[in-house]
């Protein structure tokens, strides 16, 4: 066996698992710092308007339709919770902060009893200009949502630009929400 | 029979009311050919929620809820072909247990073919490489082999 053989019998190996070792790391920090999820799916309403719905109001909040965010005057969010859900909880002081720098939110309470929302609603804050019931969970199955919460851009035209499931977090809206509001506004 | 007994007969069978060959499941009502339509669509649909699982095996809320609108379109008539394309409008390719042939899964049906292909160099590479057998013994070394055994 020349020594090339062996050094090369000897370093594929080595470099395979070397290689592999830093994808799993890259994997594993990235999913600490809430920059990878590897459960997250891409949403088939980027790039479209949500589908045709009219939802009514909860907690003594007016309801909104599709027709509704249509044409914003700004860029907003609409944010999908549940007085159930615990990631929901862990994003409420994140969402109290965007609304409290200007940004337009609208909440949907997703298959929630109207009590426990506003029970919700009292305890950890209400970031939302207009909150939606969907009690049956059939808008939220035409808008794609598989888990609460989620959080969808929409800009001025009514198209929707982004889709985050899961909890927002500073991180999130550095590295992705804040370029999007820049972009688009 | 009196019309008394006949009406509990009716009342403690209702199965059998509606005509024996109905089945209940998720609440909704079909025949059994209609469920075996339903499950052949719902196993090949990934459940959102618990995504190694179909939305026929998975417990979860919305698992269940998918299973009804896959009933209810069944029993309106609805092709399998069409209620799978309402699943993709909704969660993308995704929710297709086993994904289309697209630009996006090239690689993926395209990967058996490829480590086929780089085994077949691998190999041949391999055969090239290595030293050529030993030349034959010429007639002086063959007898000197020969008086070396004896």
């Amino acid at each position: 066996m020349s020594p090339l053989r062996r050094r090369l019998l000897f370093g594929v190996p080595l470099a395979v698992v070397v290689a592999g070792g830093a994808g799993f790391y890259t994997i594993l920090r990235r999913m600490q710092v809430d920059d990878y999820d590897p459960h997250a799916l891409p949403s088939p309403l980027i790039g479209k308007r949500p589908p045709a719905f009219t939802l009514p109001g909860t907690d003594g909040a007016q309801g909104f339709a599709n027709t509704d965010i249509e044409a914003p005057a700004k860029p907003m969010l609409v944010n999908w919770f549940a007085s159930w859900c615990l990631p929901c909880q862990q994003e409420t002081p994140m969402l109290a902060k965007l609304a409290a720098s200007g940004i337009t939110i609208w909440g949907i309470a997703y298959q929630d009893h109207p009590d426990a929302t506003a029970d919700y609603l009292a305890r950890f804050g209400n970031p939302y200009q207009r909150i939606a019931a969907d009690a049956s969970g059939l808008t939220a199955i035409n808008w794609g949502v598989y888990g609460v919460p989620e959080t969808y851009f929409i800009d001025k035209t009514g198209i929707v630009r982004w889709r985050y499931p899961g909890a927002l977090t500073q991180q999130v809206v550095d590295s992705q929400l804040m370029p999007l509001f820049r972009k688009y506004s | 029979m009196s019309a008394r007994r006949l009406l509990l007969a009716l009342l403690l069978l209702p199965g059998l009311a509606l005509g024996q060959d109905m089945v209940v499941r998720d609440g909704v009502t079909l025949t059994p050919a209609q469920e075996k339509r339903a499950e052949a669509v719902g196993d090949q649909l990934r459940c959102l929620v618990c995504q190694n699982e179909s939305i026929e095996a998975s417990s979860a809320k919305l698992a269940h809820q998918l299973r009804v609108i896959i009933r209810q379109q069944v029993v309106q008539g609805v092709p399998n072909k069409q209620i799978m394309n309402y699943m993709v409008q909704r969660y993308g390719i995704f929710v297709l247990l086993k994904p289309p042939i697209s630009p996006l899964t090239w690689l993926l049906y395209a990967s058996p073919f490829i480590a086929l292909i780089l085994g077949f160099f691998a190999v041949w590479f391999g055969r090239r490489a290595r030293q050529p057998a030993t030349a034959p013994l010429s007639q002086a070394e063959q007898a000197r082999l020969d008086e070396l055994l004896k």
